[in-house]
């Protein structure tokens, strides 16, 4: 019993120690993927949070919100008025924004996980678009409508002013002195991943973690056996709520500005995307589904074709024109399409996702050169998928 | 208990052990980062890029194409390719037409998605990975704030595309923008007289106005003039950008008492406003014993197109029209339409000549350091762009020259041909002083 625990405590510690290294080391193998500057680096670490949070309430459980938006927002919103009330530090910022965006979660939840399935969805998609519609028009003095709220220098950040800080005439936002924008900014995000993923991982690994798979397979054979399910699938949905708060408020840390674009439905459904062409209910799916669209995102609507052109440069010129005018209505304005065409083979031909295809690969490569293992680590921790609501 | 316990003792052991190699291992690349360079991306091969962030998507998508158009035409230009354009008739002109400085002009292009955030993530993008010195477009006065705030922070040039808020060279100016296009002051400098002739001293206006820093502009400044003339406001109702369909909107005007509808919209939505407002009957009403009039402060000949047969007779202001007949107008309205088959927007004729005189400044301080591009720019005198004689004034980096005030061709020679100039508003008439907007341009950053 005692060596079993070990080996897999040792299993998730070597886990974790990976995760650590891929994700600190990303500036330099993004370079192999011209995605190695600061900025999509930032975003691959803050959407991969918003992923794995997410996962944690739609993988685990199978309820589908189609509300964190708001909650990502509302992380931003909080993080923008603790540098213009408080102080330039991160801290604070990202402190209160997961209370803040935890106790909205916890309000949102309390009425929308009266239902289930689609309702649950319906719910929490109304409740994201009220709070959209609330920042965007209603809520102005706090959120500032479309123009988004900035950091101004004549704020008046109290503690900054207390302990005699100045700032610029851009304040940025700092860890102790530290500027967190660049790379600076990037670990700090990374660092806050690599702490959410281990957060995640320790919920997968647990009892708790067990019975939202629990609900997520047979909710109402859960509470014949005399379970209240209802604290649980609250206390995720406020987890995964204050996942999203986190992330909201690093967006806000790395670039000191927060819009209502931010809790439009669009970005709901982003997450959702991200966690399904990732591998629902899997421990680094979300983020590398949250990797790949921010990667298609910056990366594919950048191409024009200019660079088409030198792309095919090495082909005669008919073929070149040929190529050019095949491949521009999938690349710069058109990533959307690439990406919907992504997610169309992925989920009819892997629907486990991207981990599920690495998976298969994986077994592939290995019937070829040894014989079967056991189960390898790190991946699908189980196997069902699919709303069981 | 003891179990459970000395299993979390480890696991934070653990946790620490990670955090401090994680630690190390951040630091590492951080020490070969250190850049060598005198200002951010400094040019230091054959060539020279410049970033293009405009709106591919969205309610500005059409302003963001013609743009994109004149960006792709002015790197031309500058490179020494094609016809010259208003190379040939700018005065004073450092240029060679040999790039700038020497170097070869390249450009990388982003979508903005007329969103503050994708417009600062793409023009990120254009700094951080591809080296550029200098970004321009957008066609959002929000996007352009956020962008040109951005790069103040990062410390490269901004030139401010379609923007015409008074608030990015007013309260939100910066020291690193730059703005070529008029203001809503300016706008209802000009239009105010025109109005009073037109439609008298004694109206009662009805705002819908886009609900962002451009549209609470507009409406504040076309409030402004039109009371001191004598008009009442009657309300100011404001809609989403984007919102599509406005007939929620136009609805209640018909009952409201107004007998003039100011729409404070642009691009697409402008053109479902007026078209809505048209087909409720609006034009045909008559109210308080006077024909109802639509005016639309921002005119666009892009606009006029969508809006087809509505725009007849309609008032508004405009930057620039490509029916002007000076010759630095020629000659632009010449070589863009040799390259696309169609005469330029405002648009594009406000980022064309934004790209030239960026190169230009950089040629006169002979570096493309930021704050020696800043020092040539500031009080920078020029003419043959188009706008007569203009000036870049120091105090908000904001241009002065004559503003047009136009009204929707009643008989259009052609499908452009859907501006009629009425009136060419001198400078004089349409200046502020630089403290009235407020405002700190801050300090150059390099």
């Amino acid at each position: 019993m005692q060596t079993i625990i070990t080996s897999s405590r040792t299993r998730d510690t070597i886990i974790l120690a990976l995760f650590a290294l891929i994700v600190l080391t990303a500036p330099l193998w993004g370079q192999l993927i011209g995605a190695g500057y600061p900025d999509l680096l930032q975003k691959f670490a803050i959407f991969g949070l918003f992923a794995i949070g997410y996962n944690i309430m739609f993988g685990l459980t199978g309820y589908l919100s189609f509300g964190h938006a708001a909650f990502l927002g509302v992380g931003s919103y909080t993080a923008v008025w603790s540098f213009k009330l408080l102080s330039m530090n991160a801290i604070p910022a990202v402190l209160f924004a997961i209370l803040l965006s935890g106790l909205f979660a916890a309000a949102i939840g309390f009425l929308s996980l009266r239902r289930t399935g689609i309702y649950f969805s319906i719910l929490t998609l109304a409740f994201a678009q009220m709070s959209y519609n609330l920042a965007y028009s209603v809520l102005t003095p706090i959120t500032n409508g479309e123009t988004g709220l900035r950091v101004l220098r004549d704020d008046p950040r109290v503690i900054d002013t207390a302990l005699g800080i100045q700032v610029g005439s851009s304040p940025l936002s700092d860890f102790f002195g530290l500027t967190l924008t660049g790379y600076p900014g990037f670990y700090f995000c990374a660092v806050m991943l690599i702490l959410g993923f281990w957060f995640s991982l320790k919920i997968f690994r647990s009892p708790y973690g067990m019975k939202l798979l629990a609900i997520k397979s047979n909710q109402v054979r859960m509470e014949y056996t005399g379970f209240n399910t209802r604290p649980y699938l609250l206390s995720a949905f406020v987890i995964s709520g204050m996942y999203a708060g986190l992330a909201g408020s690093l967006m806000a840390i790395t670039d000191p500005l927060a819009g209502a674009e931010r809790m439009q439905w669009t970005a709901s459904g982003e997450v959702v995307l991200m966690t399904i062409l990732g591998g629902l209910g899997t421990l680094f799916g979300p983020i590398l589904g949250a990797t790949t669209i921010k990667y298609f995102e910056n990366i594919f609507s950048a191409f024009n074709e200019q660079v088409l052109h030198q792309a095919f440069d090495f082909l005669p010129q008919v073929l070149t024109d040929l190529m050019v005018a095949i491949t521009s209505p999938f690349v710069g304005e058109g990533w959307h399409l690439t990406l919907g065409v992504l997610f169309m083979i992925i989920i009819i031909f892997i629907p486990g996702g991207l981990i599920e295809g690495i998976e298969r690969f994986r077994r592939l490569f290995r019937r070829r050169h040894q014989p079967p293992g056991e189960n390898p680590p790190g991946s699908r921790s189980h196997s069902s998928r699919g709303p069981a609501t | 208990m003891t179990k459970s316990s000395k299993t979390t003792n480890e696991s934070r052991r653990d946790f620490l052990k990670i955090t401090a190699v994680g630690g190390l291992a951040a630091s590492a690349p951080m020490i070969f980062m250190k850049s060598a360079h005198a200002y951010l991306n400094e040019p230091k091969g054959a060539t020279v890029t410049l970033g293009f962030n405009v709106p591919q998507t969205g309610a500005y998508a059409d302003e963001g194409a013609d743009e994109l158009r004149a960006y792709k035409l002015a790197v031309k230009h500058l490179n020494g390719e094609g016809d010259g354009g208003l190379l040939n008739t700018m005065k004073p002109l450092s240029l060679k037409g040999s790039g700038i400085l020497g170097k070869k002009v390249q450009y990388v292009t982003g979508d903005t998605q007329t969103k503050s955030d994708a417009a600062r993530a793409s023009a990120k993008r254009m700094i951080e990975k591809d080296g550029a010195v200098m970004i321009t477009g957008g066609s959002s006065s929000g996007v352009a704030i956020a962008v040109q705030s951005l790069c103040q922070e990062a410390g490269v040039i901004f030139m401010a595309g379609l923007t015409h808020s008074n608030d990015t060279t007013g309260k939100d100016k910066r020291k690193h923008g730059f703005r070529h296009f008029f203001n809503t002051e300016m706008s209802g400098a000009a239009l105010a007289p025109i109005l009073e002739k037109e439609f008298g001293k004694d109206r009662v206006a009805y705002h819908l106005t886009a609900d962002y820093t451009w549209g609470w502009s507009q409406e504040g400044s076309i409030k402004k003039y039109t009371e001191a003339l004598g008009w009442k406001t009657q309300s100011a109702v404001r809609t989403p950008l984007g919102a599509g369909d406005f007939s929620q909107y136009i609805t209640p005007v018909l009952n409201s008492g107004a007998d003039v509808l100011v729409l404070n919209h642009y691009g697409k939505d402008m053109v479902n406003s007026l078209t809505q407002a048209v087909q409720f009957g609006l034009r045909d009403k008559q109210v308080n014993g006077k024909d109802f009039q639509i005016v639309v402060p921002l005119f666009s000949r892009l606009m006029a197109q969508g809006a087809g047969e509505n725009i007849k007779g309609i008032f508004g202001s405009t930057n620039w029209n490509w029916s002007l007949k000076d010759a630095g107008s020629q000659a632009f309205v010449k070589s863009f339409g040799a390259e696309y088959g169609f005469p330029p927007s405002q648009a594009a004729h406000t980022c064309y000549v934004q790209t030239l005189l960026y190169a230009n400044a950089c040629e006169m301080a002979g570096t493309f350091n930021p704050c020696g591009v800043i020092a040539a720019l500031e009080g920078f005198k020029f003419d043959g762009m188009g706008n007569g004689p203009t000036e870049y004034r120091a105090e908000d980096h904001q241009c002065f020259k004559d503003v047009l005030v136009v009204r929707g061709n009643e008989n259009p020679s052609s499908q452009f041909d859907l501006l009629e100039v009425v009136d060419i508003t001198p400078r004089a008439k349409v200046e502020y002083p630089p403290s009235m907007l407020g405002g700190d341009l801050g300090s150059c950053n390099a």
